[in-house]
């Protein structure tokens, strides 16, 4: 027997002095040999537990396998059966969280890197699924074209459905395309894997505002038999501390977007402007926090803080992503919370004053409270502050539907195994029913709401030839 | 893609475009706009829509060539496409029978006041529209709005034409003669509405005005539209843009306003973009 080597393929990146100036991809991926090298460290599991941690149940001891055997078109059609994206996930899935940790090889050695096998079938492997039905009589709405609204485009599609996907941007994607930077998912990754969705026969319309250009009920009279919400949470929430209206004060969702969506790292050429300033400070301790911080230093700044009230153990952001904020000279302020922002006089923003924390009284999951220590306010002299304290869900759709319910923060209330709301052949999946969590948990809900919606539809007559 | 159909100058930088788009037709009401972006490097901007027809899925724009995509927009010509436009977003303004209604339009806001001018007028309101301008030449939609409104009244600042001055004069003037005025309604640049609000707010009467900062999604995302009402942080493309005037703060707007304009003059003095 072949010894399995306890650490996983290692995967080069960019050198962090260089990258920090840039906007091209992080990390390079696997090469091909360096795949088929991870991809025999593989036990092939009789009952392999990666697949249970898998949302959507990608078989990944036969992925692997093509892999190793250098077949990695058939390892991507093998993906996409479950995963229409696979080049995002492959990228962004919280693996460690999800299929990598409970990983039978993980338990002794490092897991297998599946994440990073699967970004390899995405790069290197090329077909679509195969369609499953044929007959394209019964027509789905789908409101939102983020990862869950994809994914359910996809399933449909391949099911047989006539799908239709309303988006009320100018791009699909959703957060895939206005959040999350160029640096850690490029964009044409994205539209590449959306194309491939595409092909399947799905009907993508941008510029449609579902709750202003139609209604749901709209939707429906039209002849959609079932709608599927996808509208994500994208309201940014703000601290109501003073000085939040300043010059130079964004939500983490208008930076971002100004500059993936807008391109606006790239101003004058591309027209949507963005301040480049010296000095600045990011609060919060996620992903959005994280990709705002670095974006920013790649935009020209010398100066980063990164302002976290809780300490490093409890920032939600991948860790993989607080490396290399770290690497790159981000600076992380822990146990911080800014009270108000000061400006120079004028309505510009000119510092953030905050005050130190310690942590207080902890509940079940470990997790404390933080408690401000009194008299420690200090200012940090910066000229941008960016808000990436998490959003809220939007009301427009449940105030244009009146008979959708919502639950008090006001996201979607549906059923957990299928997505159904309150309203018939209304269903709903992703970051608007279960407020902002991953990409890869999104499609989940995603592909269960699809395998209830083909059931609701063939519940009703005439679906097949 | 969304072809534009008519094409007309109606003063010195200010057009007039009629655009052919169906689902947005069949759905705006009095008071909303649309987000458009020209090309695939080009910006989004909001413009309201200054009329529509439902019958033939067509919206008209009136927009002032004040920077980069405005000028440019001003450059299609009939038959070209405007690669994105998407709405109506914005709340409808409210409109009901108040009894007199003075709408008062200040420069290309007079564009935006139309269909709102006409709801109130449909609504069965007495409607008084004061319309204003620098001089004579910059007067528009002159005829159309005068031909909705029971009196129209005309203002410049150089009084080239109508009465000299600015739009608050004969509003004061009604105000000092106790004339009926149940509501007024305002819409031009933020200092004209600001004047206007101040003057309605001492006698109390009920003052809506549309705002217009700086916006990027229009669908409530990104939060840059941020205004204070009444001391709260709302939403413009959200909740807006109509907000009643007496708790906007409109210095803060004007301020908001003035972000990017360093990147303006340089987007502007680019040179043309090739097409
Ligand atoms: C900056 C950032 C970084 C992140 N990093 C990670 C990461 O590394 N890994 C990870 O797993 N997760 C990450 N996440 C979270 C992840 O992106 C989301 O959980 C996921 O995108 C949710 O998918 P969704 O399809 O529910 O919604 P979204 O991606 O939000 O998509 C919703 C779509 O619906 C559209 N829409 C909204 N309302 C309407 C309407 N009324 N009509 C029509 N269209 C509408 C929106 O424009 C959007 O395109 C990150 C999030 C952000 C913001
Ligand atoms: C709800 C709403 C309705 C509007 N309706 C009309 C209309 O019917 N006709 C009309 O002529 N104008 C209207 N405007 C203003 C119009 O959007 C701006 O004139 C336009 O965006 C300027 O873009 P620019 O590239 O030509 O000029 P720029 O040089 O980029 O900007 C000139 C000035 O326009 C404002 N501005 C810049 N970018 C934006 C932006 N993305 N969103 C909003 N304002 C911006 C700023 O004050 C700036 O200083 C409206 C604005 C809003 C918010
Ligand atoms: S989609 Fe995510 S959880 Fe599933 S196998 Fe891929 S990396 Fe693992
Ligand atoms: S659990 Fe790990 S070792 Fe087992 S099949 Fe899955 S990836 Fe391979
Ligand atoms: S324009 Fe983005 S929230 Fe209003």
């Amino acid at each position: 027997m072949t010894m399995i080597n306890p650490k996983q393929t290692p995967m080069s990146k960019q050198d962090p002095r260089d990258r920090a100036k840039n906007f091209n991809e992080v990390s390079f991926g696997y090469t091909k040999e360096e795949a088929i090298l991870e991809a025999r460290r593989c036990l092939k599991c009789k009952k392999p537990p990666c697949v249970a941690g898998c949302p959507v149940s990608i078989d990944i001891p036969l992925f692997i396998t093509a892999i190793m055997e250098g077949a990695f078109d058939q390892a991507l059609q093998v993906i996409k059966t479950k995963n229409s994206l696979p080049g995002v996930c492959g990228r962004v899935c919280p693996q460690e969280d999800q299929c990598e940790k409970v990983c039978l090889l993980g338990r002794k050695n490092e897991p297998v890197s599946i994440g990073r096998l699967e970004r390899a079938a995405a790069d290197y492997g090329q077909g679509n699924a195969p369609a499953l039905f044929r007959s394209k009589k019964k027509k789905v709405a789908v409101v939102g074209a983020g990862p869950a609204g994809l994914t359910m485009a996809g399933d449909l599609a391949r099911s047989g459905f006539q799908v239709t996907i309303f988006e009320a941007l100018h791009k699909p994607g959703g957060v895939l395309v206005y959040g999350i930077p160029e640096f850690r998912l490029p964009k044409l990754i994205v539209e590449q894997e959306v194309e491939s969705i595409k092909k399947l026969g799905v009907d993508l319309r941008v510029d449609q505002l579902i709750g202003r250009t139609f209604t749901i009920d709209d939707l429906k009279k039209d002849g959609y038999q079932a709608v599927f919400i996808a509208s994500g949470a994208g309201f940014p929430k703000f601290m109501n501390i003073p000085g939040e209206n300043f010059n130079g004060v964004y939500s983490a969702n208008e930076f971002l977007t100004r500059v993936n969506l807008m391109k606006a790292y790239l101003f004058p050429e591309f027209d949507t402007p963005i301040k480049k300033v010296k000095r600045v400070a990011v609060i919060g301790g996620g992903n959005v926090a994280m990709d705002s911080a670095r974006t920013a230093l790649r935009l020209g700044a010398e100066k980063v803080y990164n302002v976290y009230r809780r300490s490093r153990k409890e920032m939600p952001a991948r860790v993989e992503e607080i490396e290399n904020a770290m690497e790159e000279g981000i600076q992380l302020e822990f146990l911080v919370n800014p009270s108000r922002i000061i400006d120079d006089g004028q309505g510009w923003v000119k510092g953030l004053e905050c005050l130190r924390m310690e942590l207080g009284e902890c509940d079940e999951s470990g997790r404390c409270r933080p408690l401000p220590i009194k008299g420690s306010e200090f200012v940090l002299e910066v000229e941008q502050v960016i808000m990436a304290i998490g959003t809220a869900a939007n009301p427009l759709l449940s105030a244009t539907t009146p008979d959708l319910k919502v639950n008090k923060w006001g996201y979607i209330e549906a059923d957990e195994s299928t997505g159904q709301t309150s309203k018939e052949g209304v269903f709903a999946g992703g970051d608007i029913v279960t407020g902002s969590a991953t990409v890869i948990l999104a499609m989940g809900a995603a592909r269960k709401s699809a395998e209830a919606i083909a059931k609701y539809l063939k519940g009703s007559r005439n679906e097949r030839q | 893609m969304y072809k534009i159909l008519v094409k007309r100058d109606l003063i010195p930088s200010v057009k007039f475009i009629a655009v052919e788009a169906k689902d947005i037709a069949a759905k705006v009401q009095p008071g909303q706009f649309v987000i458009l972006r020209l090309t695939e490097k080009g910006e989004r901007i909001p413009l309201t829509v200054a009329d529509f027809n439902r019958q033939l899925g067509i919206i008209s724009i009136i927009f002032q060539e004040i920077g980069r995509t405005t000028k440019e927009l001003g450059l299609l010509k009939e038959g070209e496409t405007i690669t994105n436009i998407v709405g109506p977003l914005g709340q409808p303004t409210h409109i009901e029978k108040v009894g007199t209604v003075v709408c008062v339009g200040g420069g290309v806001g007079t564009a935006a006041l139309y269909p709102i001018t006409r709801a109130f007028k449909e609504a069965g309101n007495r409607v008084i529209t004061i319309i204003g301008g620098r001089s004579r030449d910059y007067i528009i939609w002159e005829k159309e709005i005068g031909a909705l409104s029971d009196t129209l009244i005309v203002t410049t600042d150089d009084g080239s034409y109508g009465i000299k001055g600015l739009v608050t004069k004969p509003l004061e003037e009604m105000i000092r003669d106790s004339e009926q005025i149940d509501q007024v309604i305002a819409i031009g640049p933020v200092i004209m509405m600001k004047a206007v609000s101040h003057l309605t707010k001492s006698c109390g009467i009920k003052t809506m005005v549309s705002l217009n900062p700086i916006m990027l999604d229009g669908t409530g995302m990104c939060g840059v539209c941020r205004v204070e009402v009444n001391n709260e942080t709302k939403f413009a493309c959200f909740h807006g843009p109509d907000f009643d005037g007496h708790l906007v703060n409109f210095d803060l707007l004007m301020h908001r306003l003035k972000t990017y304009q360093t990147e303006e003059k340089i987007s502007l003095e680019k040179g043309e973009h090739c097409r």
